[in-house]
Parts: C-alpha cells; sequence; structure tokens
C-alpha cells in the first residue's frame, strides 16, 4: 500500500507545480454537494482497507478508499457501529468521501456528527508530505486538533489516507414511535422532550406526522414510551423508514424543487418559507424544498441563529454554502494556504477562492 | 524563548502600562511585583515567572482593546482563567501581558427549553452545572478541578472529566466560541445550530492553549440530569487483570457513565485521607458508574456485575444509596490531594495508551520507580485510557527534581511507544513540549506552525507553548534525558 501513497503524493507534487487542480474523488456519491468541481480525478480508492480494528479500544483505522459497507460490515459483525449514521448516497460510498464530506444521520441528534468521533488522520498535504494528526486513542491534546476539522472540509485540505474512528456498541433495544402532531408543536414537544432524560435518538418530522426512535436498554425504552405516547411502528418497517431518511430516499427528498438544508438552533419557530419541510435532530436541521429565492431563505435562517445550504439543486449559482464574515474567511484562506499552498485540492468547492 | 528567569525591562514596562492603563482602570492593570506574584504560575507550580503586566478586562471590548495595543507593542501576551492548569500554559512571559479572564464571571444567559448557556469565560465549570440544576440540567464535562477551573480554560485545554466515555470531552459539549484575534477582531466558531459554515475552526481552537485567539464568550450543551447513578466497586488482587475487565465490559456492548481504576499505592495512599472503604489488600480497584432510569441502571449494573466477575474480580460493593456512591468516588476525586498528604511534592503525569497495553505500561513504571528511586502511584481513566501516573518527591531535593523529570520523561515516551500521546487532557504547555519532538515529525510541527500563523501572524499569542521550535527539538534531539542532562539548565522547573 506504500506504493500507492507514493503514487498519490507524486500525483499531488507534479499537479502543484503545474498549479493545475486536482479533484480527489471516492466513490462520487457525493459529487452532487457542493460547489464547482474542478480539475482532474484523483481515485483515492486505491488505497483501500481497515488498518486496525480493536473492538474492546472502540476504535477502528480505516483507508480512504475503503467502501463505507465494508467499514460498517466489520462494525456490525462486532457489534458496534458507525454512530453518527452517515448517509451513504449510492453502493459506492467510502470512508474518505464520508469524512471529506461530513455529513451525519439521523442518530446525529443523540451521538453527535462525523467529527466527534474522529479520533486522528493521516494525510497527503499539499506538498505531497505525508503528515498524522491525532491518534489511535479516546483523549488527545498534543498539538492543534488537526483532525476533526477534516470532516465537512470537502477535500479543499489535503488528501485524507487514514482516519481512526470512535466506535460505540450498537443500542441493545430500538423502538420507533408516531405520532400526529403540527410542526410548532412537534418542535415544541422535540425540545420539551430533550430536556428529559429520554432515549430519543432520531426525529423525522413532515405533513403533520413525527415519527421518533428510541434507541437503549429496553427498561428505558418501555419507560419512555409511557411517557411519550404514540403508535409503536413495525421493526421491519422502521429500519425501512430510517435508512429511508438517512439515505434520502423517503418520497420527500424526491421533489423537482431545489432541497435547502437549514441548520438552525432546535428552538427557532416554524419558519414562514414556501415549500415543504422535514424537519430532524430535535428540531436543529430543517430541510426545505423550496422555490424561493436563496437570499431570502438564508435571511430567514440568519434571523434566528442559524445557516442555510442548498443541498441539491440543478442551479448553484447563488452559493451552496453561506458566506462566511469577513475575519472567518481570512482565517479560512490562510488555512488552506497552510495545508495546501499551491491551491490545487477541489479549487472552489466550499467557496470560490478556497 | 523561555530562557528562565528574564531581566525587567523597565522603559518596555511603563510603555506597556501607560497604553493599557488607557483602555483599563487602574486598578486592572497591574505591574509592581506584589502585585503580579500571584500570576507567576498555573497548577503546575514548578516553573513560574513575573509577568512584566498583568491586564484584567471586564468585558469583550476591553479584551479586544487590550489585544490591538499588544500587537501594535508587539507585546506576548498568555491568557489565563482560573489558573489550575497542570501544564504550565498559563505561564506568564516576562516580557509581555499576563491577560486575565477572571473578571468576566457572569453567566449572560441560560435557556433551558433550548438547553444553552452562554457565560463568559471566567466562570467556573461547576458554576454553569449549579445554575442550570433548577432545571434538571447539568454541564457534562467534569475535570477533577471542576470547582475551581474555568470554562475558558476548558476550551484551551480540551478538558474531560472521569465522565466523559460517555458524555464526550469539552468539543463534544460546546456549541460555539466567540474570541478575539490578536487583531482584536471578534470571530466566531461554530453556532447556536449544531453546525456552522466553512471548516470546524470550533474544534480547532479547542485545546489550543490560548494560541490562536482568546475566548471571549462560550455556549454550552446542557443535558438532562440522569435520573439515577449507581456505582461498582470491584477489587481485583492484579492491575493487569483489572484492566482486562475494562476491556471485557466494552466488549460487552456497556458504555459506563464512568470507569476508573486506581492502583494499590493509590488506594492506600487516599483512604488514610477520604476513608472510603476501600479494600487495601486489593492490587487493584475499579469503580464502574451507571446513570439513567432506575430500570435501565438496575439493567446496566447486572450486566458490568456478571462480566466483573467472570473477569475476576474477587469482591464487589454496589453503592445502595448516593451518600455511598459519593463515597466510593471520594477516594478517586481526592487522589491528587491525598498524594500531598502523603509526599512533599508530587507530580501529576498526563500520557493517554491503548488500554489493552496497560500491564505492559504499568511494568514499565514499576521498573522506572526502582530505576529512579521515587514512588509512583497510578490512577488511570480505565475507560479512555487515559493514564494519570503520579510521583512522590521532594522539590527542595535538586537530585529528586531531576529524577523525577527524567522519570516523567521517560513514562511520556513509553505511551509514544505504546501507540499513545503525551497528553490527553492536561496539554502540552511548557512541561511535555520536548516531547512533541518526539510524538511529532519535523514536518507536523510545521504545519503546527503554519496554523498558527493563520490565526497569529507575529505569534504574539501564548509563544514558546504547545508547538515546539525545529530549534527546541534539534536541541532536545529526540533523546531520552538521562543523568539528569537537561537542555535548559537555567529553566526554573518544578
Amino acid at each position: 500500500m506504500q506504493e500507492v501513497i507514493e503514487r498519490y503524493a507524486e500525483r499531488i507534487r507534479s499537479a502543484a507545480a503545474a498549479k493545475k487542480p486536482l479533484r480527489l474523488r471516492g466513490g462520487g456519491t457525493k459529487d452532487f454537494y457542493g460547489q464547482a468541481l474542478q480539475g482532474e480525478v484523483l481515485d483515492t480508492r486505491d488505497y483501500t482497507g481497515i488498518v486496525a480494528y480493536e473492538p474492546t479500544e472502540l476504535v477502528i483505522t480505516a483507508r480512504c478508499g475503503t467502501p463505507l459497507a465494508e467499514l460498517e460490515a466489520a462494525l456490525h459483525a462486532r457489534g458496534q457501529q458507525l454512530a453518527f449514521e452517515p448517509p451513504h448516497y449510492g453502493p459506492g460510498a467510502t470512508v474518505g468521501g464520508m469524512l471529506a464530506a461530513g455529513l451525519s444521520g439521523p442518530r446525529r441528534q443523540a451521538a453527535g456528527a462525523v467529527r466527534d468521533f474522529v479520533l486522528g488522520v493521516r494525510m497527503l498535504d499539499g506538498r505531497g508530505d505525508d503528515l498524522s494528526f491525532g491518534g489511535q486513542v479516546m483523549k488527545n491534546v498534543a498539538g492543534y486538533d488537526v483532525s476533526r476539522p477534516m470532516a465537512g472540509s470537502l477535500g479543499t485540505l489535503g488528501l485524507i489516507l487514514e482516519v481512526s474512528l470512535k466506535v460505540p456498541p450498537l443500542p441493545f433495544a430500538e423502538a420507533t414511535l408516531k405520532l400526529e402532531l403540527p410542526q410548532d408543536k412537534a418542535i415544541e414537544m422535540l425540545n420539551h422532550w430533550g430536556g428529559k432524560p429520554l432515549p430519543i435518538s432520531a426525529c423525522a418530522w413532515s405533513d403533520g406526522g413525527l415519527t421518533l426512535r428510541l434507541s437503549g436498554a429496553a427498561s428505558a425504552i418501555r419507560a419512555a414510551q409511557e411517557v411519550i405516547g404514540g403508535d409503536l411502528m413495525q421493526t421491519a418497517q422502521a429500519e425501512q423508514f430510517w435508512q429511508a431518511i438517512r439515505e434520502q430516499t423517503d418520497a420527500f427528498f424526491q421533489s423537482d424543487k431545489p432541497m435547502w438544508r437549514l441548520s438552525l438552533p432546535s428552538v427557532a419557530p416554524p419558519l414562514a418559507l414556501p415549500g415543504e419541510q422535514l424537519i430532524e435532530w430535535g428540531g436543529s436541521l430543517r430541510w426545505l424544498a423550496s422555490n424561493a429565492d436563496a437570499r431570502t431563505i438564508r435571511e430567514a435562517a440568519a434571523q434566528v441563529g442559524g445557516h442555510a445550504t442548498l443541498f441539491r439543486a440543478a442551479d448553484k449559482s447563488a452559493g451552496v454554502f453561506t458566506p462566511l464574515p469577513p475575519a472567518v474567511a481570512t482565517i479560512h484562506r490562510k488555512l488552506k494556504r497552510a495545508f495546501d499552498p499551491a491551491g490545487i485540492f477541489s479549487a472552489g468547492r466550499m467557496y470560490p477562492d478556497l | 524563548m523561555n530562557e528562565g528567569f528574564r531581566l525587567l525591562d523597565p522603559v518596555r514596562q511603563s510603555a506597556a502600562v501607560k497604553v493599557l492603563r488607557a483602555i483599563l482602570p487602574a486598578e486592572a492593570v497591574l505591574y509592581e511585583p506584589e502585585d503580579t506574584k500571584p500570576y507567576e504560575c498555573d497548577g503546575l507550580s514548578a516553573y513560574r515567572e513575573l509577568p512584566m503586566v498583568v491586564a484584567l478586562p471586564q468585558n469583550e471590548d476591553e479584551v479586544a482593546r487590550v489585544l490591538r495595543a499588544c500587537r501594535r507593542l508587539n507585546l506576548p501576551v498568555v491568557a489565563r482563567g482560573a489558573g489550575t492548569g497542570l501544564s504550565g500554559g498559563a505561564l506568564p512571559h516576562g516580557k509581555g501581558v499576563l491577560l486575565s479572564l477572571a473578571k468576566m464571571k457572569r453567566i449572560l444567559a441560560l435557556d433551558p427549553v433550548a438547553r444553552v448557556a452562554r457565560v463568559q469565560p471566567g466562570v467556573r465549570n461547576l458554576a454553569i452545572s449549579e445554575a442550570a440544576a433548577p432545571y434538571g440540567l447539568y454541564y457534562a464535562p467534569d475535570p477533577s478541578s471542576q470547582i475551581a477551573c474555568s470554562i475558558g480554560g476548558n476550551v484551551g485545554e480540551n478538558a474531560g472529566g472521569v465522565h466523559c466515555l460517555k458524555y464526550g470531552l469539552t468539543v463534544h459539549n460546546v456549541l460555539r466560541v466567540r474570541a478575539c484575534t490578536i487583531e482584536g477582531e471578534v470571530v466566531e466558531f461554530g453556532s447556536e445550530a449544531l453546525d456552522a459554515p466553512g471548516y470546524d475552526l470550533l474544534a480547532l481552537i479547542m485545546g489550543s492553549e490560548g494560541m490562536l485567539a482568546v475566548a471571549t464568550e462560550i455556549t454550552v450543551k446542557l443535558v438532562p440530569k440522569p435520573h439515577t447513578a449507581r456505582v461498582i466497586l470491584a477489587a481485583f488482587d492484579d492491575v493487569e487483570k483489572a484492566g482486562n475487565a475494562a476491556a471485557d465490559i466494552i466488549a460487552a456492548g456497556i458504555i459506563p457513565a464512568g470507569l476508573e481504576m486506581m492502583d494499590q499505592p493509590a488506594t492506600r495512599a487516599v483512604e488514610q485521607y477520604v476513608h472510603a472503604g476501600y479494600d487495601l489488600e486489593a492490587a487493584a480497584l475499579l469503580l464502574c458508574e451507571s446513570d439513567g432510569t432506575v430500570e435501565e441502571v438496575e439493567e446496566e449494573i447486572g450486566r458490568m456485575t456478571a462480566v466483573l466477575k467472570q473477569a475476576g474480580a474477587y469482591d464487589f460493593r454496589i453503592s445502595q444509596n448516593e451518600a455511598e456512591r459519593l463515597r466510593f468516588w471520594s477516594g478517586r476525586k481526592a487522589a491528587f490531594p491525598a498524594m500531598g498528604r502523603i509526599s512533599p511534592d508530587y507530580y501529576c503525569m498526563d500520557g493517554t495508551i491503548p488500554r489493552k497495553r496497560l500491564g505492559e505500561v504499568l511494568r514499565f513504571i514499576a521498573e522506572m520507580e526502582k530505576k529512579y528511586g521515587l514512588r509512583c502511584p497510578n490512577v488511570f481513566h480505565a475507560g479512555d485510557g487515559n493514564l494519570h501516573p503520579l510521583i512522590l518527591f521532594d522539590a527542595n531535593d535538586p537530585e529528586q527534581l531531576r529524577r523525577t523529570e527524567a522519570f516523567a520523561g521517560e513514562v511520556l515516551e513509553k505511551s509514544i511507544a505504546v501507540g499513545g500521546t503525551i497528553t490527553g487532557e492536561h496539554g502540552v504547555g511548557i512541561e511535555k513540549i520536548n516531547q512533541m519532538c518526539v510524538q511529532f515529525d519535523p514536518k507536523e510541527l510545521e504545519m503546527f506552525r503554519a496554523v498558527k500563523r493563520a490565526f497569529d501572524e507575529e505569534g504574539l499569542l501564548n509563544p514558546d507553548k504547545n508547538i515546539p521550535t525545529l530549534h527546541r527539538c534539534a536541541e532536545f534531539g529526540r533523546m531520552h534525558v538521562e543523568g539528569g542532562q537537561l537542555p535548559h539548565p537555567g529553566l526554573p522547573r518544578f
């Protein structure tokens, strides 16, 4: 595998010398996400396989090209999981792409996001240097935390070679409940329950219906059902339901309208925007299928302390990500230069000048 | 560079005082040695240096203006919270400004419905949980020093605690940090939502030891208090068996609320101090806590008890009420002060190792005890592999000092050798800066310096900490410190 790294490094060095952009790509299942795709593809799938897995240490280390499905199968075989339930968006999804995209699924509200589980990375920077940050242990504050910011960096900082992740156990039991609630009441109840020690691990509200998943000890789930009420969903149906939310195969996501991802404080009241909404993460994540103009949507999100991403759309001219304040944008540019002095990695995928 | 005792430059000092007094009230700018003396060290009292000036801003605007002035005058700035840090991260700079955030200790807002609190950096960790208690909420990370340590310092070190295996570190429990750059610009990392656009600078700022920006306002997550908690106190006749038992609990799919281990020298030292009722014949004690609903805790305690029996625990006690639970914990929580009772001084280390290497590392520490002729009890966050060996010594004996430092250096390098790290939660500061040269190669260190420059071009924020210069590493030479030959004989230590 070392020769693969050397091949990648050589490719990076010559691209840097020629100032030719490289497009870091695994299975390409998230090509739709982000701004422009520029440059020659550097396929990361040659560097593949699980490097180390220690279930009793709660740590797995995998190479970037490892299929995400393979990683999850290995974990499930030992009763463990990626607790942030990353979306695959297709059978080709890789571990490196998962980290670079930084997207988390339904369980994020209880367990945390991708970045919360990153313990360390090995990467090639824009000089082709092979660097390791963080490690394979739970707690580590040696040096700056360069590993976690790789989550969601969309390949703009470097080629992620390997990542070490914390892998918690699968829950002992799960149950899914269905309730009828209008949007404002659902948001109110999600925040109310959020303040109680209830094992809610996922939620999805749309069109007057709230679906809740409980995960944990069987006794805790029984106790929570008493408090919450609602109708119990069949296990197989529930699994399909959450899979469709996680992978966005649910009918809601098949809309022809642009799909916006609104990240808001959980208590934000229902936003009066045209279009349909699906709410996850205890009220903090609101999907909006809407033809409203970008400015209206971004302003509505900012008004309540959040931000809006143009997640899926044919026309991305309004900008995919919310523009950064000038001082923060400056830090971004300087960091980008530190990692990628020639500006070759996934240029323009996040912001035009990164 | 940190060359030990610096000569005070009176011209530089009076210029700094003049400028700072134009920003802050007279009583918030200290420069007489009797006033600056309380700031000469943090919790790692072996390293001391008088700051040239101490500035005590009361709000964000004052912080911004002080930083702008410091940049103009090219003055190094060391930010300080409660000063409880154990790695010398807040060691002052003799030619710079010690920026104390202690006056900024207001809880600005607490929203029990959104479950967030917005606080100033000088607010004590425990004060947040106390303010949230009436709503059945608390702030999860609970470092041992939580009575005294400030949330700003927690951000600077990415502090953990005994419950972090289940509830996470500071990085997992903070939503947003407002901070001032050295240019005096206010920036926000993170947001009131669960994420923010752009790079995850919130993660980058965590544990950055005040070297990238100065936190002025922190928004923390509050979580619901579990209905109840119970702890199992299990005794083992062998430390490795205890370590394996911790692994078996994890393998059984359980994430305990707390999973802590103490070896026999540690239990013997604390027992005479707190009378927790520990079994003093046990080679190691394991504390396994479960929290949740009453039924859930009963279920988990049952599961853990079965695993511990199987793993060879020869005795267990399960707390029957809250008073007993707290008593079982009291020895572990008081481990550090207890060492102060049985030895004139103690040196607390902080390496993280893969748990499966515990036996090997403890045997290595036992060998080092013989080699250096110093005792070293161990307390261990067994759930996450974070080891705190406590070397007992007498600081008045310079020979013991040298041996202690050499002992500590060897243990840190052993942590790296077994695949771990030189610091789990106390930070690098000035204390472990040489070992950074062992853990990272020159190119990685250069990347850290480039990250630093992205925030602080001139290197004025907490210089000479955390990230060593290549020059320093060359001098240290990846060597194991032997025969008491230290790289900086002039630097006051311990």
